[in-house]
């Protein structure tokens, strides 16, 4: 047997050390509070994003309606407080169940359908979520959107003799949070579900010739990357403390998407790069901000043409090539 | 000791008969060929029995009991495991992958725990593992274990498939011809590969079009022509079988009906 700091790092270590590295050192170049916003948004999208590699990246299968779910987990921190007397951190909870359960029923009939058929139906989805919460403004205070009540955590901290800015505390919060879900998501790829989803993202016959049940899992992995969407969804209403329906819209979904896609929707890492690209190119270039959608969508179309895999595989490929 | 049992199986594609009243049986530890001229249906066949295409007519039994339009997957859980003519390699995924991923029925488990990385999930997965590399071994592709599967070559990837099929420990395994594309030296090496397995007590059925291959280690041969079953029998009866003869020399005038006389 070997001493294990012989060993080289397998990808998982490696990614989850890459992640804890950047999210541990990044506050020290951070010449204004402003970054630790940033930092907390990346890291928002990112979680989002992770829950996209299970589905896009391992199962192979495409959702132009996930910011739908980010939608009903914002909206469930925004509504459980006022409603059902639950604490925010309760309300994610909730959010993320039903989300869960939201996705188990319509995946059940969508998930039959693929490529573009697959992609329609779950653009139809985010927009029926999107317009319900535009239009009950009896209960979502409408497209002006609803104020979103305090996660009470700062207050906890501050009782306990820890003082914490709220910037600097949402940056680590959802930094962990982040964690934690790549932590699932690289678990799960090397098992024996993570197995059964890549296989029949690339062959379902074969997959199903091995007795993988492909209906049930490809329902497992939207099912899942639903949950991811709800608490992203969450956590972003709960550091804004305001959310309106924006966020449940088609675009989201788009951008969710495209960083999954441009850092390359099959590995973690890959992803988050996408996310932490996207997100802090327009908070850093301002006068792209009005350019934003079109610039996604170039950057979407340029990524499908030149780089199927997404930047860090072909770099990753490209690199190999120069050394052997 | 009937395995398999086939009896009256069909299907039509567009009103077109693509195979009709074919029947025939497996049994454990023997190797049954279809052989037929090209577009004789022997694939259609092979699509039927596993689960992919639902037939139109006819039976499918396994251990007597009947599994006609079983989905394929449920079909595996009852031991049945197959290869593909146009490979059906999971390109993206390692070779060792491939293998491990074909013990699917043995280490599934919740996704939940999979999530999780529960110690019992990844018991199942170093179980795999060490499983998916005595089968690397064994069709010798133990060197290539890390690479993508997209990295091998043709014959290479033919191995894998019948890798990746063994490891879910079939007691019927379908072979669609595994020695295509291959040269004299692999298709030895396959040819050996398959004894092994059938003395093993697995059930093999094989279509090949190497029929030289197919005389030497087949115990029984049943012929298809236009999709209809024309003869079968020991390999040397099937040979010299005028309607055998006939159906190959009529469809190819020459090369492949020579190799069937040979």
């Amino acid at each position: 047997m070997r001493p294990i700091f012989a060993k080289p790092l397998s990808a998982r270590h490696a990614t989850l050390l890459a992640l804890l590295l950047l999210i541990a050192v990044a506050p020290a170049f951070f010449p204004s509070n402003f970054y630790y916003r940033v930092g907390t948004l990346i890291f928002i999208n990112g979680l989002a994003v992770t829950g996209l590699v299970v589905l896009i990246g391992y199962a192979g299968q495409i959702s132009l309606g996930h910011a739908g779910f980010a939608g009903l987990g914002a909206y469930a921190c925004a509504l459980g407080p006022v409603h059902l007397g639950l604490p925010p951190a309760l309300s994610l909870v909730l959010g993320a169940v039903l989300s869960g359960l939201l996705a188990w029923l319509v995946g059940r009939p969508i998930l039959r359908l693929k490529g573009h058929y697959l992609a329609i139906a779950t653009l139809g989805f985010g927009v029926l979520v999107s317009m319900v919460l535009a239009n009950e403004a009896w209960l979502t205070g409408g497209p002006d959107g609803m104020a979103v009540a305090d996660l009470g955590l700062r207050g906890l901290l501050k009782s306990a003799g820890i003082k914490v800015g709220n910037a600097e505390l949402w940056y680590w919060l959802a930094g962990l949070i982040l964690l934690a879900g790549a932590w699932l998501a690289l678990n799960l790829k090397d098992s024996p579900s993570g197995r059964a989803l890549r296989s029949l993202h690339d062959s379902e016959v074969a997959a199903r010739t091995v007795g993988v049940d492909v209906a049930g899992y490809k329902l497992s992995a939207f099912v899942i990357s639903a949950v991811y969407a709800s608490v992203s969804g969450s956590l972003l209403a709960l550091t804004n403390r305001f959310v309106t329906p924006d966020i449940a819209n088609f675009l989201h979904s788009i951008e969710l998407v495209t960083m999954t896609v441009l850092g390359g929707a099959g590995t973690v890492i890959g992803a988050v790069t996408g996310a932490l690209l996207l997100t802090a190119l327009p908070q850093v270039l301002t006068a792209l901000q009005e350019y934003e959608h079109i610039v996604f969508g170039l950057i979407m179309m340029l990524v499908m043409i030149f780089l199927p895999d997404g930047l860090l595989p072909s770099l990753h490929r490209l690199l190999r090539r120069r050394s052997s | 000791m009937t395995l398999l049992e086939i009896e009256g199986l069909g299907i039509d594609f567009g009103g077109v008969t693509a195979v009709d009243g074919v029947g025939f049986t497996a049994e454990p530890g023997r190797i049954v060929s279809v052989i037929g001229p090209n577009g004789a249906g022997k694939t259609t066949l092979f699509n039927m029995i596993s689960g992919v295409y639902l037939p139109a007519r006819g039976r499918v039994r396994l251990d007597g009991e009947d599994v006609t339009g079983l989905a394929p997957n449920r079909l595996a859980e009852r031991g049945l495991s197959r290869t593909f003519q146009n490979l059906q390699v999971f390109l993206r995924m390692s070779v060792l992958d491939n293998v491990m991923a074909g013990r699917h029925l043995a280490e599934r488990g919740s996704t939940l725990a999979d999530l999780l990385g529960l110690p019992s999930t990844r018991r199942r997965s170093r179980e795999t593992e060490r499983a998916a590399r005595a089968l690397l071994e064994r069709v010798g592709l133990e060197r290539a274990a890390e690479r993508e599967a997209s990295a091998l070559s043709y014959g290479a990837l033919k191995r894998l498939e019948i890798a990746r099929a063994l490891a879910s420990r079939p007691r019927l395994l379908l072979l669609d011809e595994p020695a295509a594309g291959c040269n004299p030296v692999e298709t030895e090496e396959i040819d050996a590969l398959i004894a092994a397995i059938a003395a093993e007590g697995v059930a093999v059925l094989l279509v090949e079009h190497d029929m030289k291959l197919v005389m030497k280690i087949s115990h029984h041969v049943v012929v298809l022509d236009h999709g209809e079953k024309i003869a079968e029998g020991a390999p040397e009866t099937v040979a010299r079988d005028p309607k055998v003869v006939e159906a190959y020399l009529g469809a190819h005038a020459g090369r492949e009906g020579s190799h069937a006389l040979g």
